[in-house]
């Protein structure tokens, strides 16, 4: 039983400011509910206000973090909430993301009929979880967080309520979200039992916290390393599984390509940029710290789940025509590459910078491309071929150009900023020595440029056919589209040629 | 060096003006380099983002960019002879990207090697262009953009001292020249570019692989050529790298058998595009090899080199036996130049000074004459609708300045006296001799043999006898007959004063191939 003293400092470590932002996203997301039920007809003001009351969050946590000393991690709420450089770089990230998310859906939602505010109000939610996601300091928060995160994804998967592509859509991720969700609980409930066994050395007071963890994993008894107990070993792999089955790493794909082509196109970027990131956080919160004495386990189980998913996300996307489908099975080749970023992180100091560079720079191609496929979805938005996109470069030379140079940089292709990004991690992996995963990934490189250049190559070539549905009619595009369209395509390109501003941004140089 | 120009009293005035400017100020001669690299892709850049413009203003603006280019190498050509700076590099500059925490950086400058590569890839580079903005192709603007960033990244790549800027200007290069191919090729241009595209891609990749190994294994934390110089390599390292170097850039140069989309690729190519990219960006894979690969690993070349031969000798006879068969002019063409490309590997794998020295030369020589030749073949096309051997004849009544210069073409890509490719040719026979393998020798003269009977027979094909096909527009027109003679001038000019450029070459080549180290492979190939 803790002394009032230890209750007393536990109750001081809760600093509610410290997760303000977060706090003022949630209400936000609620003002707007409550706004929207009581002036309806104020609808196009209250989206503004969502739009700008993100912005201003964003401009409040990138003042803190540029004002802040660098200095060790913040811990607060009794170890459950740590942050650091690299966590806060994430909440920028995250709100970045929201931010075009948001404006995603505007788009998408301009011609349907589907409830606008209510939208916003879930992507805000899960915004707001992505945030904690990436501070937690032990499996409770940890947990909490990424479930209110899927339930929310459960929503904005299913939105197209009138769409059976997305009602679909919605069930098969809620059936394989739930699974993976078990998985994940499962498994830390493994971990805490083990950790917790007092016949064991280092048993943890509080298990589920990750530095205890870490210690009880590391720790080394007279019968052997806690690192070799079964229970640790099953308990790390399923965590482990939940976690992959997040970023869409094979063999835990098999979600992705239905999922991505029948949830809403803003859904869509959404779980392709910031679910994507905020898998790959997790991991490297988890690898680095309460699972950092079990490399010898999950070095090679990572090593061989990086070689699948490298094969299958870059052979899997050949036949495609559905654009979004395209999007989720590439999205998986790009996975691979981040986790091969990731295991030469064991051993090379600033290859995890280069994967958050990788995410940074695959944001923003990301967006660009989802920016552009907002714009000519047809009413079913899962039909989006890749016929559609015949002849845009003429028919609307911003969007193809924006569609372009997009997917040469996620391609990879000089000197666009996601050929650096790709040097970046191939350079980190031969530092680190895992020749053979990187021979798989130059190959899947090459493989790549057949499917993304087959999207180009309508964008550019095709000229337009005059079939009577593909699109005859003119695009509708706003002057804060093209703003934001040439933005992303002036970074992409600007940080291929000259990368000071990016890699500053990611703490490398 | 300075003892061959001595004596041009013409030439004592001229050096005396470059060594004054450059005492002036050390970046006058650099800034000309960056002039040269960046001055196409800002006219490019200018061309792209301005909005309607007369079709005069877009072509004035497309040759002032490809112009730039040529002056710069003449210029910086005219600078190194007369700083004396005797192969070593000169007119550095070094500016930082943001990725000095991988020991990259913007690095340019020239050495012996490089210069006479980037002279050459800019006299091309302006024929191509003149060539280019006469053809009248639809979307003219956007086909001299791409041309220029072409040329740009061209110039770019001899330039850099960085591995990473090295490659990443090739690659600068390489992605117009898909798209060239995939919207202005002839037919088939779709299945043709697509197969370019993987296969060239796939040859990069290996190529950057190979650079990667070769920044980080060898310990220097750098990409940078000349810190890497200072590091060599260990043994064991050696043959792995310089394996997939040799067959990364092998797939780029068309090595035989890696040479397969080489031929319907430049047949189906664009003229100025099949003259920018057979002319100047595959002599990147050499170029490469000759700079860093031979240098910096010396004993992986020597561990490859037996196999070498053998491909070197697969270019030349067999793809020169396949050459023989051609019907198609450009396809010919495309073949040959694939075939030439034996004889420049096979001065690397002489593994002497005179071998690799001679190897630069062809480079130079054969970029120019091919040019030439893929400029006439396509001006042969536009006036006859086809390039069809069988259907064509009797061109020579009717453009006799056409058949002038087409000859002079096919006589210089046979390596006849007079002409910049005699020299290269010589000095790699002679290198070959002096090789631990003489017999080497044979059925490289077979092959000069075989280039004869394919060359003339063309000529006789397509300009004497009876013409199937209606000859239409004349004989060579202005702009067409002034490309043509800035190469054939160039051709002659290196034919007859070759010292111009071999004595650069040889003292750069004399810094990576010290006599000793020259020694102990060629005694390592008999054991």
């Amino acid at each position: 039983m803790p002394s009032t003293e230890e209750l007393q400092a536990l109750v001081a470590a809760n600093t509610w400011s410290a997760l303000l932002p977060e706090i003022l996203l949630g209400v936000l997301a609620l003002a707007l509910l409550a706004v929207d039920a009581f002036a309806p007809r104020r609808q196009p003001q209250t989206l503004l206000a969502a739009m700008v009351g993100q912005a201003a969050i964003l401009a409040w946590l990138l003042f803190a973090v540029f004002t802040a000393e660098a200095g060790e991690a913040r811990v607060y709420f009794a170890g459950s909430v740590v942050q650091t450089a690299l966590s806060d770089w994430m909440r920028i990230f995250f709100v970045t993301c929201s931010l075009f998310t948001t404006h995603l859906a505007l788009v998408y939602l301009r011609n349907r009929e589907y409830p606008r505010v209510e939208y916003i109000h879930v992507s805000l939610v899960v915004t707001a979880s992505f945030m904690l996601l990436v501070q937690s300091g032990n499996f409770l928060l940890f947990f909490v967080a990424l479930e209110t995160l899927t339930i929310g994804f459960y929503v904005l998967v299913a939105f197209a309520r009138t769409s059976r592509f997305s009602l679909e859509a919605g069930l098969k991720y809620l059936v394989m979200g739930g699974f993976s969700s078990g998985i994940l609980l499962f498994g830390i409930a493994l971990l805490y039992g083990v950790a917790g066994n007092p016949l064991l050395p280092a048993t943890a007071v509080d298990p589920l916290n990750f530095i205890e963890l870490g210690a009880f994993i590391g720790a080394v008894g007279i019968d052997g390393a806690n690192a070799a107990h079964p229970l640790v070993i099953a308990g790390s792999l399923l965590v482990l599984t939940g976690v992959l089955f997040k970023v869409g790493a094979v063999p835990f794909q098999i979600w992705v390509p239905d999922v991505y082509q029948g949830a809403p196109t803003p859904t869509t970027a959404a779980l392709a940029v910031a679910s994507k990131a905020g898998g790959f956080f997790v991991l490297f919160i988890l690898l680095s710290g309460p699972f950092l004495a079990l490399e010898s386990l999950l070095f090679p189980v990572l090593a061989g789940v990086t070689a699948v998913t490298l094969v299958f996300g870059n052979i899997a996307p050949l036949g495609q025509q559905n654009v979004k489908r395209i999007m989720g099975l590439s999205g998986v080749a790009h996975a691979g590459v981040l986790l091969l970023g990731m295991l030469a992180a064991y051993q090379v100091p600033w290859a995890f910078h280069a994967v958050l560079f990788y995410l940074l720079v695959y944001a923003i191609a990301s967006f660009a491309v989802f920016e552009v496929m907002a714009h000519l979805a047809p009413d079913e938005d899962a039909d989006q071929d890749i016929s559609h996109y015949r002849g845009l470069l003429k028919r609307h030379p911003l969007l193809g150009s924006a569609l372009v140079i997009g997917l040469g940089s996620l391609a990879g292709i000089p000197p666009l900023a996601g050929f650096i990004a790709k040097v970046l991690i191939f350079v980190a992996a031969f530092q680190a020595g895992l020749y053979t995963l990187l021979a798989v990934a130059i190959l899947g490189v090459v493989i790549s440029i057949y499917y993304y250049f087959g999207w180009m190559r309508a964008a550019v070539l095709r000229e337009l056919v005059d079939d009577g549905e593909s699109g005859r009619e003119p695009l509708r595009v706003t002057i804060p589209t093209k703003v934001i369209l040439v933005a992303l395509a002036l970074i992409t390109v600007v940080g291929g040629i000259f990368q000071a501003g990016l890699t500053k941004l990611v703490g490398l140089s | 060096m300075m003892s061959s120009i001595a004596h041009l009293a013409l030439f004592d005035g001229v050096a005396e003006l470059f060594r004054a400017m450059d005492a002036a100020s050390p970046r006058a001669h650099t800034s000309v380099l960056l002039l040269g690299i960046f001055g196409p892709l800002a006219f490019a850049l200018a061309l792209a983002i301005s909005g309607k413009l007369e079709d005069r203003a877009v072509k004035i603006a497309g040759f002032l960019g490809f112009l730039l280019p040529a002056l710069s190498g003449l210029w910086l050509w005219i600078a190194y002879l007369s700083l004396g700076v005797e192969g070593g590099y000169a007119f550095l500059i070094n500016a930082s990207t943001g990725l000095d925490f991988l020991g990259v950086s913007l690095f340019l400058g020239l050495n012996g090697i490089s210069l006479p590569l980037y002279v050459m890839s800019g006299i091309v580079g302006l024929a191509a262009g003149i060539y280019a903005i006469q053809s009248g192709v639809e979307r003219l603007r956007l086909y001299i953009i791409l041309h220029l960033i072409m040329l740009g990244g061209l110039m770019g790549l001899f330039a850099s001292i960085d591995l990473f800027f090295f490659f990443f200007f090739h690659e600068f290069a390489l992605i117009p020249t898909f798209l060239l191919i995939a919207i202005w090729g002839r037919q088939g241009r779709r299945a043709v570019a697509l197969e370019l595209t993987i296969y060239l891609t796939l040859g990069a990749m290996l190529t950057l692989a190979g650079l990667i190994a070769l920044a980080v294994l060898s310990g220097a934390g750098s990409f940078n050529l000349i810190a890497l110089r200072v590091a060599l390599m260990e043994t064991g390292w050696q043959n792995a790298v310089y394996g997939l170097l040799l067959i990364g850039m092998g797939i780029l140069v068309s090595l035989f058998p890696f040479h397969s989309w080489a031929p319907r690729g430049y047949a189906t190519a664009p003229a100025p595009t099949a003259m920018l990219h057979a002319g100047v960006l595959k002599k990147f894979g050499l170029y490469g090899l000759i700079q860093i690969a031979v240098p910096l690993l010396p004993e992986g070349a020597m561990a490859w080199n037996p196999l070498l031969l053998w491909l070197a000798l697969g270019n030349i006879l067999i793809i020169g036996l396949i050459t023989l068969a051609q019907r198609d002019l450009k396809l010919m063409l495309g073949n040959a130049s694939v075939m030439h490309m034996g004889y420049a590997f096979l001065g690397i794998f002489a593994f002497s000074a005179a071998g690799i020295g001679g190897a630069v030369l062809m480079m130079v020589a054969h970029g120019l004459s091919v040019a030439l030749l893929f400029l006439l073949a396509d001006s042969i096309e536009t006036r006859c609708g086809t390039t069809d051997m069988r259907d064509l004849g009797g061109l020579g009544n009717q453009a006799p300045v056409l058949m002038a210069f087409f000859v002079a073409a096919i006589m210089a890509s046979i390596g006849l006296p007079g002409f910049a490719n005699f020299w290269g040719e010589l000095a790699i026979f002679t290198a070959l001799w002096a090789s631990a393998s003489p017999w080497v020798i044979a059925p490289t003269v077979a092959g000069i043999v075989i280039s004869a009977i394919y060359g003339l027979r063309a000529v006789a094909r397509i300009f004497f006898g009876e013409s199937a096909t209606e000859f239409r527009g004349g004989d060579l027109r202005g702009a067409e007959k002034a490309a043509a003679l800035i190469l054939l001038l160039s051709l002659f000019f290196v034919g007859f004063w070759p010292r111009s450029m071999s004595d650069s070459i040889d003292a750069a080549v004399a810094d990576s191939f010290p006599p000793a180290a020259t020694f102990a492979p060629v005694a390592a190939l008999d054991d």
